[in-house]
């Protein structure tokens, strides 16, 4: 049989126009349960009226990103074991940094605008994504193709939300962003460099890793940034002696 | 003369891809949807682009109805997909003796497959079980299930459909005549109450298409057929793994990312709005996975879900065809106004959506063709960044 623990669920309710407030429900749960089973439970057995975002519910598509107890999580992979103790209150928040649309819902369109702007790919070929050592790597594809995968950036914008330097600079560019940035190849665009080289890219960043940190899908946006910055310097040096072109990335 | 106005309940696989079928042949669309894009179902999928090879043996329809539609969408929405390819691969006799006619019903399905030696097998994909007696290739691969959904919703959007996310159909609404005119919904994010009226109403509901049909006083013979996934945290191949032998209980494993899912199981379920995971059943996709991929018996487990499939007839379980079929229901109730689209699969999306549009433009007179075989989809990120 399965453990039981009773623990409380505090969740974060805002409807448009209202102020907001937290409810509580008292729940008996599996302790191996993830958070988002509880949240939909919420919502299927005590109240109705709850919204959140959810889709995949294995960590694939990146809709179903909460403050759990005040960390940024990926709710449908966050056990409940791995963030309250039995008889424990587990507190359910929306993202910060970007705006409520209700209840644990929030409006991530300024991150997917900008993952566009940066042209992050969504599929790119395996040997630009991170391999495994665990296990023995599969053989080649076609003469001279590679395979394609998904992107490991999800665009759960976690980063985002665990960010210092986001919550007070909106303009800053933030981590999901540069890291999309540095996955797109800036080598081969330079009004890339351009637009990641200026007081609201790489240079804002204050190497807190936060982004790191919160990161679900190893996509490690804070050496990405640094990587970024690398390559910025020795693109200066470069342009030394040949100057860099201007054009901007455009919308 | 002004467009036709039709309203889409639903915006997983049928009501995105529909919403887009829609818009392109000149009909002003109001896709409704109580949660966010594909929160049922749809984003719960395994993922698979089936190649068809799974149902070719019994269910040649759907097989068909597979490969053809796979086809499509690598060419218009490649960038939502993983286009690796899948092996089937034999463990015992028995799986041998399926073979046989596997081979068979995938040529008459027009499957194109390839037999593989196991060392030939196993030097494509080190990490199968050592112990496969024949594998063969075939053309399957992996979606994002939320991205794909999203694809279409953004270029119906760009068509000029609008989305009401977060909008719960309280009721339908009908004149004295038994047609049905609009809905009457709840903004869920303010808790307000607005009606909505259409020159036709479609039901993309899936697996709750009956409770739609139900405001009506219409049934409809869904069965909806709960089967649980299990991702784990690494990846251990580039193609999609199934195992030869007839559709069983954990018999397909799939990359994704940096994961393998394996699934499924087939059982059923009273409420659909929420489906505990059975922990036998996780344990027997551990077991089923591991057969295929040994390794995985070691790796750490990342997600578990439980999606209810949407399936049609009388039967039980894998008994049922997972073909799909658009209901006018004038024919079936005597209800004008009012279809409802459902069954099928993930793979054929773009399919049923092009029926039920063939649906609602003969229901109302209305005579274009088709486009979406030929037309590419645009970013799922625009659909956030459009107006």
């Amino acid at each position: 049989m399965a453990e039981k623990w009773n623990i409380t669920l505090k969740i974060y309710r805002q409807k448009q126009g209202e102020k907001a407030h937290y409810q509580e429900i008292k729940m008996d749960v599996n302790p191996d349960e993830n958070v988002i089973d509880l949240v939909e439970r919420a919502w299927a057995f005590h109240d109705r009226t709850l919204t959140f975002a959810h889709a995949c519910h294995h960590s694939t598509c990146g809709a179903c990103g909460m403050r759990v107890n005040d960390r940024e999580k990926l709710t449908c992979i966050t056990s409940v074991r791995s963030v309250v103790s039995n008889g424990g209150t587990l507190k359910v928040e929306p993202l910060r940094n970007f705006p409520v649309v209700s209840d644990l819902v929030v409006d991530m369109g300024e991150l997917y605008r900008r993952m566009d702007l940066v042209g992050h790919q969504p599929v790119n070929s395996d040997r630009a994504e991170a391999i495994q050592p665990e296990f023995r790597p599969a053989g080649p594809a076609e003469p001279g193709e590679d395979f394609i995968r998904l992107s490991d950036c999800i665009e759960c914008g976690l980063c985002m939300s665990a960010c210092p330097v986001f919550s007070s600079t909106p303009d800053y560019l933030g981590p999901a962003v540069l890291a999309g940035a540095h996955q797109a190849g800036p080598e081969k665009n330079p009004s890339l460099l351009n637009l990641v080289d200026s007081a609201t890219g790489v240079w804002r960043c204050h190497s807190v890793f936060e982004c790191t940190a919160v990161c679900p899908s190893n996509v490690d946006p804070g050496w990405r940034i640094m990587e970024l910055r690398r390559k910025v310097v020795g693109d200066r040096i470069k342009t030394l002696f040949n100057p860099r072109k201007t054009a901007q990335v455009s919308k | 003369m002004s467009k036709p106005h039709a309203i889409i309940i639903g915006a997983g696989f049928t009501g995105t891809a529909t919403a887009h079928d829609l818009a392109l042949r000149g009909f002003d669309v109001t896709v409704v949807e109580r949660g966010p894009i594909a929160n049922g179902t749809s984003g719960r999928t395994h993922g698979l682009l089936h190649s068809g090879g799974r149902y070719a043996v019994k269910d040649q329809e759907s097989a068909i109805e597979c490969i053809d539609e796979n086809l499509i969408l690598r060419k218009i929405v490649p960038f939502v997909i993983e286009p690796n390819g899948g092996l089937f691969i034999a463990l015992n006799e028995s799986d041998l003796a399926y073979g046989e006619e596997f081979i068979e019903s995938c040529e008459a399905c027009h499957i194109p497959l390839e037999r593989l030696t196991p060392q030939q097998a196993l030097k494509l994909e080190p990490n199968l079980n050592p112990k496969l007696l024949v594998a063969f290739t075939i053309p399957d691969g992996t979606f994002d299930p939320l991205r794909l959904a999203m694809s279409f919703a953004a270029t119906a959007k760009k068509n000029g459909a609008k989305f009401r996310l977060y909008h719960e159909v309280k009721s339908l609404l009908m004149d004295g005549k038994g047609t049905v005119t609009g809905i009457r919904l709840i903004d869920r994010t303010s808790n307000e109450e607005f009606d909505l009226h259409g020159d036709i109403v479609v039901n993309a509901t899936g697996a709750w298409a009956g409770e739609i049909t139900a405001m009506a006083g219409a049934d409809v013979p869904i069965k909806p057929t709960p089967g649980i996934m299990v991702a784990f945290e690494r990846r251990a191949t580039q193609r999609a793994i199934n195992r030869l032998c007839e559709p069983a209980d954990g018999d397909i494993v799939l990359p994704q990312r940096r994961m393998m899912v394996v699934g499924t199981t087939s059982f059923t379920a009273e409420n659909v709005d929420y489906i505990p995971i059975v922990e036998d059943q996780l344990k027997l996709m551990v077991e089923r996975a591991a057969d295929l991929l040994p390794g995985l018996r070691s790796v750490k487990l990342r997600g578990i879900y439980m999606a209810p499939r949407p399936l049609i007839g009388s039967g039980t379980g894998r008994s049922i065809a997972r073909t799909f079929k658009c209901f006018d229901h004038k024919e079936t109730h005597n209800i004008d106004g009012f279809v409802t689209i459902t069954g099928g699969k993930a793979t054929t999306l773009r399919a049923m959506a092009e029926k039920t549009s063939d649906t609602v433009c003969a229901k109302l007179g209305i005579n274009v063709v088709c486009q979406t075989k030929e037309t590419p989809l645009i970013s799922y990120r625009q659909f956030y960044t459009l107006n």
